[in-house]
């Protein structure tokens, strides 16, 4: 195998040990990069994966598309080892094997991904504009194309901003509990937490309206934040693991008293892990439609005040008009749903840009 | 001496209370005339350590006089990290660990009722083994960390603070441009010296170092040797070292701990001026160890 050697070496520069300050750039040698043998194996083995495939549609006059393109795949990696085996021992031969599968399912995983978002964009931008950003559905009847999403939008930011503003102080406040103080009821308290992180979604809706009658964003909010507290007390417990425990013994031998050190150096340097365990939570919260639907009961007009009246959410408005045997109502869902899919999208890249601001700031990586 | 004092790391008790702002404590006994900002003597006296009901250390009594530098050796798992980190009261963070004794700082015991566990801290600081600069702060905040976890105030100018005690750690030519940059960005040697550096910046009477030196190079290693040697006339060291050549060239004082059979305690052998415990011990267990002949 070749795969090192690409090119001859300048003969002058080879074994000397000068340090000239000329550029070697040119002797860098291609490592970890396929080679044209590399290649040939894989184009050999798709080509076998794929005229399966194809005989399997011809011959057999197959038309389920899913059954056909796993078979193709199985194929595919087997006939990438057998070619693999000619050239090389079984070891290799498995370990690049086993390589081209692990490939070949992220690369199944993220297509599925590129693929769903691509659906709904390519569904969603039909409609979406600023006028579907800025208008609701109080003045569209069954028949009129327009309207927007607005009251949608108005109450997915009110009740999922509540219940975050809500869960995050709650949520790292028992996560040092559990892990930094350790309490007496450390146990209890993490056995409740994990049964309310097996609580379904439309339980959580039924126990706030049963204790509080009536509709409102804000009751919303707090089935929301019954949902988001064990997701964001664990993630944020498994973060405070992460935090050496040299720098709690560090900040003691300092003089400083335990409340202290959880805020002036467990946090800050548990800070970056926090944050995503909570965008991880608020991605939660709005896709959830089951207890919005039940607290905040939907509306098709907009309510600005999430203490009082039916609110709808965003996701309650793609709920509300997928399942409408009408077109014009499924392409305002779908621009519903691109619109959420972008809301998501902003925060994750708002959080990450100032997370990587203030690291950069510390020349931390 | 007095009984098995419980010092288990949890409920906070009268005096020691870890969510009081100030941390401060009120002083009874009336305090030994001494130069404030100088120097201590800590003095053990019979310290006996255990972690659940395994005893570690066994009545262990050792003066640790003002201006000198005291150095702890012994084979690993003799007790002497353990006997350190007593002396500031670090011993009790870990769940399950007692200890008997006492031990006095200019002549008062700091395990006593009127001591607060923060202000022993404060006046007795620590270097550990790992570098540990705390990764959420730039170089200066790290200096400063001490003032800020301890709810302290400097007196001076900060920023003539960082500069004393970064000169005092040797770092801070090395450093002076880059304040605003992160601890983690130094080099293990330098991440050491910050340490040091952090330490000094609550003017600590007694600096306690626990092999400060075992995850670092040669290079750095002698660095911080001269930089132990040079703060010996304004704080009192104690330093646990693995090497026996490291506590030759920075102590002048020398303890050889020793646990002489598994079911026993560790305990102290001998202790004395470093020139005689390495050129003519009273015991042959300490000739032997010195000579290398185990551990």
């Amino acid at each position: 195998m070749s795969r090192l050697i690409e090119q001859d070496l300048p003969a002058a520069r080879t074994g000397s040990n000068s340090n000239s300050p000329v550029d070697d750039r040119e002797l860098q040698r291609r490592v970890g990069r396929l080679t044209r043998e590399e290649w040939a194996e894989y184009a050999i083995a798709l080509a076998c994966g794929v005229n399966v495939a194809v005989l399997l549609r011809l011959l057999l006059d197959w038309d389920d598309m899913l059954g056909t393109s796993l078979i193709a795949l199985g194929v595919f990696i087997g006939a990438h080892y057998v070619v693999l085996r000619e050239r090389s021992t079984a070891d290799v031969a498995l370990d690049k094997s086993v390589t081209t599968t692990m490939w070949t399912i992220g690369l199944i995983v993220v297509g599925v991904l590129v693929w769903m978002v691509a659906y709904v964009t390519v569904q969603g931008l039909k409609l979406l504009n600023w006028s579907f950003v800025v208008n609701d559905l109080s003045d569209v009847g069954p028949l009129d194309s327009g309207g927007g999403a607005f009251h949608g939008l108005v109450g997915t930011l009110e009740q999922v901003g509540i219940a975050t503003i809500g869960v995050i102080p709650t949520a790292v406040l028992t996560a040092v509990y559990l892990h930094e103080i350790r309490g007496r009821m450390a146990g209890l308290v993490r056995f409740i937490i994990d049964a309310l992180a097996g609580l379904p979604s439309i339980v959580a809706g039924l126990l706030v309206i049963t204790i509080l009658p009536g509709y409102s964003g804000f009751k919303a909010a707090l089935a929301l934040s019954v949902l988001a507290l064990p997701i964001v007390t664990r993630g944020a417990e498994e973060v405070l693991r992460t935090v050496p425990d040299n720098l709690r013994e560090a900040s003691l031998a300092l003089g400083a008293p335990q409340w202290r050190v959880v805020m002036r150096v467990v946090l800050p340097t548990a800070q970056s892990g926090l944050v995503t365990v909570t965008l991880l939570a608020i991605a939660r919260m709005v896709g959830e439609t089951a207890p919005v639907l039940l607290t905040a009961f939907g509306s098709t007009s907009t309510n600005t005040n999430p203490f009082n009246g039916p609110q709808a959410s965003l996701a309650f408005f793609v709920y509300d008009l997928i399942r409408v045997a009408d077109v014009r109502s499924n392409d305002r869902a779908w621009a519903g749903a691109l619109l959420l899919l972008l809301i998501v999208f902003v925060i994750f890249v708002a959080a990450r840009v100032t997370l990587a601001r203030s690291e950069r700031k510390l020349g931390r990586r | 001496m007095s009984g098995v004092l419980e010092a288990e790391w949890e409920p906070p008790r009268d005096g020691d209370d870890p969510w009081a702002t100030g941390g401060t404590t009120l002083v009874t006994e009336p305090v030994p005339v001494v130069d404030p900002n100088g120097p201590s003597s800590l003095i053990a006296h019979d310290v006996s350590a255990w972690f659940g009901s395994r005893q570690v250390l066994q009545r262990c009594s050792l003066r640790m006089e003002a201006n000198q530098v005291t150095a702890l050796i012994g084979p690993s798992g003799c007790g002497k990290s353990t006997f350190l980190r007593i002396l500031n009261r670090m011993h009790e963070t870990i769940r399950g660990a007692k200890v008997a004794g006492t031990v006095e700082l200019d002549g008062q015991d700091i395990y006593g009722e009127h001591m607060g566990v923060t202000d022993v801290r404060v006046r007795i600081g620590m270097v550990f083994q790992k570098p540990n600069p705390f990764p959420s702060m730039s170089i200066r905040d790290n200096v400063l960390s001490g003032l800020k976890l301890s709810g302290r105030s400097s007196g001076t100018s900060k920023d003539d603070l960082v500069e004393e005690c970064l000169r005092k750690a040797g770092l801070w030519n090395e450093v002076k441009d880059r304040l605003r940059d992160g601890g983690m960005s130094l080099s293990g040697g330098q991440q050491q010296r910050l340490c040091i550096a952090r330490s000094l910046a609550v003017k600590p009477r007694v600096l306690l170092m626990d092999e400060p030196c075992s995850a670092l190079d040669p290079i750095s290693t002698r660095v911080v040797e001269e930089t132990v040697m040079s703060l010996a006339h304004e704080v009192t060291i104690v330093i646990v070292t693995h090497n026996m050549q490291q506590a030759q060239r920075v102590s002048n004082e020398c303890a050889f701990f020793l646990v002489e059979d598994q079911a026993q305690a560790g305990h102290i052998i001998e202790n004395g001026p470093t020139a005689k415990l390495f050129s003519n011990p009273d015991d042959q267990r300490t000739l032997d160890y010195v000579t290398g002949r185990f551990g």
